[in-house]
């Protein structure tokens, strides 16, 4: 029977079976609680650099299908199930998960007690490792190259997922019986979303919203940007440790308070940032969708998709900002706000896809910022 | 929002007895949420009939009233105890049904008490058909469509809206008869003609059949707040059609994408708030068709249901409890996750393994019912078993069933013809069936085909059966191999048929190779965050979570799924023991499967083993833990049938010896115990094949009692008058053998049958109570109504039968609890039964004595002594209390309400009262029996029962009542002087009795019949009786005892008293 491992860097070894592709791959270890929506995590480009584990054992019931994607790719370096299943079960399928890792030549590992593994890396955090199912693996020789694996602390991720160039977008939001859907209503904003490694969702929620959007590269200077002349700005997610973009906080300084600005997830960070708040990195941070936030306003709890391994540090708060939202489970800063700069963000993902739909709300927000 | 501190006092209805579709769950529900309410300082009363009860202990609630869960006797509560709220949501539909007809009445508006958890309005809402399909409507959401015709026109212009298939109902027929499906359109207007002939009122509903769609369900909760999560998405494993409490199904969803789940989500989060269920948990079901995902809504409970107590166990979020606090003003935010305590309740649980739940049946015990799984529930209880695997978690919840599984059972004989109509047409045998096609290479299109079970499930399951193919085939391979098949979840026992060998080859090959289980945590959050909660069940992977403490600590083995014979009173034992065992410092471990249960929740016991109850499972944990006790007399018929094989591998059993239980349990070793104490029972003798069984008969003269050797509840018990009767039962209804032996005991003809039970340490023997039995022996004591104290036995014979019990409990050596039924005719004890442990007494005689029989017997059996206790006299009171049982007829058409040897009721209830009659009064109530107080009374009695019937018939026309009889009977009451109307039999002219009883003209019937003629005979009069619901008597004692309790209910109305102050009463 062919075998796969999991090397872990403090040496710590998976022995499986393959998933997906044969092959070596290498990144940082997460783990990801949904219990569905692997398509869509599996394409979300904030994965970028790291292998994700799947806490929810039975992956690939349903298939994968041409909707259900965040991006025009899998961005994860690896993955990680209990057990895949051989066949898909759903009306909307088009091929097996293994199907789809293989064409995306995407290395994984099943098999594994995968539970054994989340609580490693509860412990010691998410640590980089690398996944081999090649035949004749060395494992000794990889436990000295795993040490070399780099994690995601200090590395610009956003220069590998960002457009090459500016694009608009027009689709709106899925629906069951017509798929994507363009609205009927006109447009009302004019939208600049900076792509950080942007989730498709977005883009469809705020289309939905009444956004004339075009998307741009992480790159692309202040000026460029309001040469657009946008109603507003939307700064998008994205993979990686934000204080290693500084050119991304160094634009949106350039844009704090000459247009309405809406951050989600990376881009929630990159705007603290540039308010001059500190990230750092949890120690496993939260990926998943059960997250319960609470709007301090409100004092109302929303359950929310989030995935971000580095939060904002709510003891450098600047006058005149705000937190409006907090994690319930840790306390960690969940959005602020600045009424007199007109700009706002969240580090979790009201878009969902996959997740709960409960903050939906925020982009309303956005929209009503920019009316008023 | 903090706790409301504007009310002080809450009244808490419970659920009654255990009946198909509303079992223990609501025990565990009700005594979630009395902890809770205490736990924040209100005053608690509670309303219950059902005495098994965790939630009905003297010191749960605050004030706990035993009594019927009926509109006028809730209403006395409320104006005795002036609650200022009633929780209705935790009691199951008859606390719902008992709060809306209160509600309607005013009752709670004239004495000022708010409905907390959900208000009316919701409840009707969610309750009435209509006015659910117009709120469903106003939110978007859509429920199945549905029109009513009058006639071909109107059904034709109905069929375009609603589109075939079409289910056909003709309207006010009796039990919905005369349904039909149509698939074409010739077929529609056929079923339309017969649908509007059969109606009375030339009225049919026609509805969109859904069926073969997927079936999910979500339980959803909201606080003041509106904040609402979702605790747990549910697969149904049978498509839609079948009701879901007979589905297997599966936690969490398994073929949803995730933006079809969140179409549900939200649409979930949409009905909840629309309902306007403010506070609690909801059940949801939805129906999605397979081809296109579209989505209709079925129904919602608005109130913790079932499937809320099996999310509760799937998940470790205890929803009952929450909802409770939810109800008092918390806001999901406020209260933290008992099992993380980092983190607080408002999230959505995240499982990391599979859960699967298998209903478990009771057709056996009732011939005549058509086994065929439809809209209405008939299942009895169910196992819930977790694995990393649905696979795994598959396997394991066959062998937790208990049906003699464990796998996928082969089915050789069956032709490939008879396996397809077996799959097409849903019943509680279909399962293996499904196994033997795949293994005969049926395709799973086919197989899905035949089944619209989804094809993701039929997948692991050939996956399954393919394995077993290998093993066949191949062996059982290396080790790694072997590790590879217990990962698959097989049990040792089917590897060992597979491959040939025994289950104990397999267990030493696994021992030695290090395959052993390793113990994970259910947590709510898949690892997320720490588990300080021991709720572990296994699996075979790398890591162990189960860190095993070195205290002292004793297993207690639970009872499995509820079925006829063995139910919520051996969890009663069994939660009581851990209490026991907790007072005397033991760390207290608990195995179970059944997830309806007390026993498994979490913070029961301190460590929780969710595990099938087999020799392998149970092995497992004792080989992990090394307990230095094991308790199996609590948990009925399953643990006992294990204990000699753990006993062999080693295990500690304490209490009672497995050898002494096998003592009382064999016959040969029984007779010679009794000869040896000079003690008497009935002439009996065993028999191998029909010539022995005859030859006994003869010896001991008919009629006789028959059953095979090792049953629970009667299984197969029959009472047989001559030998052709004996000859029809040795061929048909058993398989004699030398290792399966027929026991024959002489029938004892009207001997009143006494029930004891008692507590003993070895040395000293302390009696419980003593019950008399209202039914004549022949009744099973499980399905027989009793009266504690005994009511027509003189206390000579009470005192000779408690001098027995302690001689039989010293010379088995009794440690723990001992039941002993006694038969008592012309003033002679005979002895019919010994059983050194729990039995589903020990409750009722609890509540009554108001001494926790099985919390002492835990403690006698881990070493106490009852001088230590305190415990060494019979507790002495003044009250009386009846026992009742609680049948499942009106769920299975065509089968006999006629009791007898072998059991068939599902529950029991209890009254409580200062005289025998008004006790008896309260148990027919709370058992759905309304007694009349007026009108005309049906007998016809066999002749034997002929002088009984006369005095039944002179006091009941005393009290005003009209007699109805049959020719025999009439001529009997009109010798004794009494005025009667003669009614023909059935078949012998016109009016019959059943015309009569159908025409509503009836009151009561009385009943009695002796041979099998009398029985077919009279059939029709008891089936009429039941779906009309008049009360019937098929006993002369049942009768009398009857009679007694209208004479108490005539002479003053019911009154009412807490279980509380009975017990003052006890010690002043």
């Amino acid at each position: 029977m062919k075998k796969a491992y999991l090397v872990m860097s403090d040496g710590r070894v998976f022995t499986g079976k393959p998933l997906g592709a044969v092959g070596e791959t290498s990144g940082e270890v997460v783990f990801n609680t949904s219990m569905m929506g692997y398509q869509e995590i599996l394409t979300d480009p904030s994965y970028e650099g790291q292998i994700i584990t799947m806490t929810y054992p039975l992956i690939g019931n349903y298939g994968v299908n041409d909707e259900d994607v965040e991006s025009c790719d899998i961005f994860a370096a690896g993955f990680i199930v209990k057990e895949e299943s051989a066949i898909a079960s759903n009306w909307r399928k088009t091929k097996t998960l293994g199907d789809y890792l293989r064409e995306h030549d995407v290395v994984g590992i099943q098999g594994i007690d995968t539970r054994a593994l989340t609580r490693h890396i509860r412990e010691k955090g998410a640590l980089p490792a690398i996944i081999i199912s090649l035949p004749d693996a060395d494992i000794d020789e990889l436990k000295a190259r795993v040490t070399k694996v780099a994690g995601t602390d200090g590395i610009d991720l956003v220069s590998k997922v960002t457009c090459d160039g500016a694009y608009s977008w027009d689709d709106g939001l899925w629906d069951i019986e017509q798929g994507f859907t363009k609205p009927d209503s006109e447009s009302k904003y004019k939208v600049v979303a900076i792509d950080y490694g942007v989730k498709r969702n977005i883009l469809r929620h705020l289309v939905n919203a009444g956004c004339d959007l075009t998307v741009v590269p992480a790159s692309m200077t202040a000026d460029e940007i309001l040469k657009k002349q946008p109603d507003g700005i939307f700064l998008s997610n994205g993979p990686g440790d934000p204080s290693a973009v500084p050119y991304a906080a160094e634009t949106v300084k350039e844009l704090i308070g000459k247009k309405p600005l809406f951050g989600i997830c990376f881009g929630h960070q990159t705007l603290c940032r540039a308010l001059g708040m500190d990230t750092y990195k949890l120690k496993f941070g939260h990926h998943g969708g059960n997250q319960p936030v609470m709007d301090l306003l409100t004092r109302k709890v929303e359950i929310t998709a989030q995935n971000h391994n580095y939060a904002v540090d709510d003891k450098s708060l600047p006058d005149g900002v705000e937190v409006t939202h907090i994690n319930l489970n840790d306390k960690t800063v969940e959005g602020i706000k600045s009424d007199k700069l007109k700009v706002f963000s969240v580090q979790y993902h009201p878009e969902a896809s996959p997740g709960p739909n409960d903050a939906q709300y925020l982009f309303k927000r956005f929209t009503d910022l920019m009316e008023g | 929002m903090p706790k409301r501190t504007d009310i002080k006092k809450i009244l808490v209805i419970g659920a009654g007895p255990i009946v198909i579709g509303q079992a223990c769950e609501f025990d565990y529900s009700g005594t979630q949420a009395v902890k809770a309410l205490k736990e924040e300082g209100y005053e608690v009363c509670l309303v219950n009939s059902n005495p098994a009860t965790i939630m009905t202990d003297p010191d749960m609630a605050d004030r706990t009233y035993i009594e019927p869960i009926t509109p006028s006797a809730v209403e006395k509560i409320i104006e005795r105890e002036k609650p200022d709220a009633v929780l209705p949501t935790v009691g199951g539909q008859t606390a719902l049904n008992v709060t809306v007809a209160l509600a309607e009445a005013g009752v709670f508006e004239k004495h000022g008490v708010e409905l907390i958890g959900a208000k009316l309005d919701a409840i009707k809402k969610a309750e009435d058909r209509d006015l659910f399909k117009k709120a469903m409507a106003s939110i978007g959401l859509k429920t199945p469509e549905s029109r009513l015709a009058h006639n071909m026109e109107e059904a034709l212009d109905a069929l375009d809206i609603v589109g075939l298939p079409a289910i056909i109902r003709p309207a006010f027929t009796l039990g919905g008869a005369g349904g039909s499906f149509a698939a074409s359109e010739a077929e529609y207007e056929e079923s339309v003609r017969t649908g509007l002939a059969m109606s009375p009122v030339s009225q049919v509903l026609i509805e969109r059949s859904i069926a073969g769609w997927k079936e999910f369900e979500l339980e959803v909760m909201r606080d003041m707040k509106d904040n609402v999560v979702i605790v747990c998405s549910i697969e149904n494993f049978d498509p839609l059609g079948i009701h879901t409490g007979d589905s297997i199904t599966v936690a969490p969803a398994q073929t949803l994408t995730d933006r079809e789940y969140q179409i549900m989500r939200d649409a979930a989060i949409a009905i909840i708030r629309e309902i306007g269920v403010d506070t609690g948990g909801s059940n949801i079901q939805f129906a999605v068709n397979p081809e296109n995902g579209e989505l209709v809504i079925i129904e919602m409970n608005p109130r913790v249901s079932r499937s809320s107590a099996l999310a509760s166990k799937a998940t470790g979020f205890p929803i009952a409890k929450i909802a409770a606090k939810l109800a008092v003003g918390y806001s999901l935010d406020e209260i933290p996750n008992d099992i993380t305590r980092m983190t607080p309740a408002s999230f959505e649980p995240t499982i990391d393994y599979c859960v699967v739940k298998i209903p478990r049946f009771a057709f056996e015990k009732f011939p005549k019912a058509e086994d065929v799984l439809g809209a209405q529930m008939k299942s009895v209880g169910e196992v819930m078993s977790i694995g990393r695997t649905f696979k795994e978690s598959l396997q394991k919840a066959i062998r937790s069933l208990e049906t003699g599984y464990f796998g996928f059972k082969n089915k050789d004989s069956a032709t490939n013809e008879q396996i397809e109509k077996v799959l097409k047409v849903p019943s509680s045998k279909r399962f293996p069936y499904l196994g033997e096609a795949l293994r005969r290479g049926w395709t799973i299109e086919r197989v899905h085909q035949a089944t619209k079970i989804d094809a993701w499930f039929l997948h692991n399951m050939k996956q399954i059966i393919d394995t077993e193919m290998e093993v066949i085939n191949e062996g059982l391979g290396d080790d790694d191999r072997l590790r590879e098949l217990k990962e698959l979840g097989f049990s040792d026992r089917r590897l060992a048929k597979l491959a040939g060998v025994t289950e104990k080859d397999i267990r030493a090959r696994r021992l030695k190779a290090g395959v052993v289980p390793v113990y994970k945590r259910v947590d709510t959050c898949a690892g997320e965050f720490e588990a300080y909660t021991p709720y572990l069940y296994s699996t075979y992977e790398e890591e162990c979570e189960a860190d095993v403490s070195d205290k002292k600590k004793i297993i207690i083995l639970g009872g499995g799924p509820n079925r006829i014979g063995q139910g919520i009173e051996f969890d009663y034992c069994c939660v009581h023991g851990v209490m026991g065992l907790k007072k005397d410092g033991y760390e207290t471990i608990m195995v179970n499967c059944n997830p309806e249960t007390v026993s498994t929740d979490y913070d029961t016991s301190d460590r929780l083993y969710f595990e099938p109850l087999t020799f392998e499972d149970v092995m497992s944990i004792i080989d992990r833990e090394k307990p230095d006790g094991i308790i199996v007399q609590f948990g009925g018929q399953t643990p006992l049938n294990l204990a000699k094989a753990l006993k062999e591998a080693g295990a500690p059993i304490i209490g009672t010896s497995p050898e002494a239980i096998d003592r009382a349990e064999d016959r040969e070793s029984f007779k010679a115990m009794l000869e040896k104490l000079d003690l008497k029972q009935p002439p009996n003798g065993i028999a191998t094949n029909t010539v022995e069984a005859l030859a006994i008969a003869k010896e001991i003269s008919y009629p006789v009692v028959v059953r095979p050797s090792y049953v629970l509840g009667g299984r197969a018990m029959e009472i047989v008058y001559d030998d052709d009767a004996l000859k029809f039962y040795m061929a048909n209804a058993v398989q004699a053998s030398p290792d399966k032996p027929i026991l024959i005991d002489k029938f004892l003809n009207s001997a009143i049958e006494l029930d004891v039970d008692a507590v003993s340490d070895g040395k000293t023997v302390v009696i419980g109570g003593v019950m008399e039995h209202i039914e004549e022996a022949g009744v099973h004591s499980g399905d027989s109504a009793c009266s504690l104290p005994p009511r027509s036995v003189s206390v000579e014979l009470v005192e000779e039968v408690k001098r027995q019990t302690k001689m039989l409990a010293v010379e088995l050596e009794t440690v723990g609890l001992i039941n002993i039924q006694f038969a008592i005719q012309d003033n002679e004890i005979f002895i019919l039964e010994v059983n050194p442990r729990a039995s589903r007494t020990v409750p009722f005689v609890s509540k009554t004595i108001g001494k926790p029989l099985a919390q002492i017997a835990a403690r006698v059996m881990a070493g106490k002594t009852l001088a230590e206790l305190g415990f060494t006299e019979e507790i002495k009171f003044s009250h009386v209390a009846v026992k009742e049982a609680v049948f499942p007829f009106i769920k299975f058409p065509n089968v006999d309400t006629i009791l007898g040897p072998e059991m068939k009721s599902t529950g029991e209830v209890m009254g409580l009262a200062r005289s025998f009659g008004m006790s008896f009064a309260k148990a027919s109530s709370a058992a759905g029996v309304e007694l009349p107080l007026f009108g005309a009374v049906f007998v016809s009695v066999t002749d034997s029962d002929k002088k009984m019937a006369v005095t039944a018939g002179r006091r009941l026309a005393d009290m005003g009542f009209s007699l109805l009889a049959t020719s025999g009977t009439a001529a009997a009451l009109k010798g004794a002087g009494l005025a009667v109307e003669v009614l023909a039999k059935v078949g012998e002219g016109t009016p019959t009795c059943v015309d009569r009883l159908a025409d509503g003209d009836i009151v009561m019937v009385i009943n009695t019949t002796f041979g099998k003629k009398s029985i077919q005979d009279s059939y029709t009069i008891r089936r009429t009786a039941l779906t009309m619901n008049v009360p019937y008597q098929t006993t002369v004692e049942g009768a009398l005892a009857s009679v007694t309790a209208i004479e108490a209910l005539v002479k003053g109305g019911m009154d009412i008293m807490a279980l509380q102050e009975y017990f003052t009463m006890v010690k002043s």
